[in-house]
C-alpha cells in the first residue's frame, strides 16, 4: 500500500499501519517491551517527523511517483525474498524449547545497565548528536 | 493482550515475513523520487531487521536470550536519529532547491 498510494500523506499513514501490525508482531513474539518502544518511536515520533516533512515541502511533487529503476527494483526484491526464503527453510536453527518470555523490561533493563553500558552511552552521545545537527541544519540564518 | 499470546508461530514464518517487509523497504527506497518516500523504504528495512532479531531472540538456543532485544532497541535509537536527521536535510534542500525530488538532487555534481 505504501507503494501503490497516489497521495505521499497516504503513504506516511499505511506506513503507520504496517509500524502497528509489526508490534503486534512483537508481541506475539513475546516481546512486549519492544512492541511498546515500536509503537511510541515508530508510529508516533517518526510518523509525525514525515508527516511534518511532507507538509514542509508543499511546492514538491505529492504524487509519490516512482522512477525509471522500478523493474530492477522488482527483480532485487523478488531475489531477496527467494534467496531468504530459501536459506529460512533449508538451515537447521537450533530452536530452543524454552516457552515465551514472561517480562522482558526488567531485562532488557539489567542488559543495558551492566553488559551494555558502553553501547548505551554512546547510543545517548548520538542521540545528542542528531538532534543538535538537525536543528543547525533547519535554522534559519 | 492474552489473545495474542496464544497464538503460535514459528521461526521460518517470522522470518518470511521479514524477508518479505525488507523487500518491500528496499523497493520503495529504490524506486520513489520524494526524499521523505525513500526514507519510508529505509524504515521498511530497519523494522525487517528488528522482527528478525526478536524472532531469533525468541526461538533460538542461546545463553542470554534478551540480548536480541538490547539490539532492537539500540536499532530503534539509531533509526530515530537517522531520521530527525534525514527530515532536516529535506526540508534544508528544500529551501535552497523548492524540491526533494531525487533526480533533481544534483547539488554534488561537478
Amino acid at each position: 500500500m505504501i507503494i501503490v498510494a497516489r497521495n505521499l500523506l497516504h503513504a506516511v499513514l499505511f506506513l503507520i499501519l504496517s509500524f502497528v501490525g509489526i508490534a503486534g508482531l512483537f508481541i506475539t513474539l513475546s516481546a512486549d517491551f519492544v512492541a511498546v518502544v515500536q509503537v511510541l518511536i515508530y508510529a508516533g515520533a517518526i510518523a509525525v517527523l514525515m508527516i511534518f516533512a511532507v507538509m514542509l515541502t508543499p511546492a514538491s511533487d505529492r504524487g509519490n511517483t516512482g522512477n525509471l529503476l522500478q523493474l530492477p527494483a522488482l527483480v532485487l526484491g523478488g531475489l531477496i525474498i527467494a534467496g531468504a526464503t530459501y536459506i529460512v527453510i533449508e538451515t537447521d536453527w537450533r530452536e530452543a524449547s524454552r516457552g515465551p518470555f514472561d517480562t522482558t523490561a526488567q531485562a532488557i533493563g539489567e542488559a543495558l545497565l551492566s553488559p551494555f553500558v558502553l553501547p548505551f552511552e554512546i547510543a545517548s552521545v548520538l542521540l545528542v548528536v542528531a538532534l543538535v545537527g538537525a536543528i543547525v541544519l533547519v535554522r534559519e540564518d | 493482550m492474552v489473545l495474542l499470546l496464544e497464538v503460535h508461530v514459528s521461526l521460518e514464518q517470522v522470518l518470511i515475513v521479514g524477508a518479505v517487509l525488507f523487500a518491500i523497504g528496499i523497493y520503495v527506497a529504490l524506486t520513489k523520487r520524494n526524499a521523505v518516500a525513500v526514507l519510508m523504504g529505509i524504515e521498511l528495512m530497519l523494522n525487517a531487521v528488528n522482527l528478525t532479531f526478536i524472532a531469533f531472540a525468541r526461538f533460538v538456543e542461546s545463553p542470554r536470550p534478551i540480548d536480541g532485544h538490547v539490539f532492537a532497541v539500540f536499532v530503534i535509537t539509531v533509526a530515530a536519529a537517522e531520521a530527525a536527521v534525514a527530515l532536516a536535510l529535506a526540508v534544508a534542500v528544500y529551501r535552497y532547491r523548492t524540491t526533494i525530488d531525487m533526480g533533481k538532487i544534483n547539488l554534488l555534481r561537478w
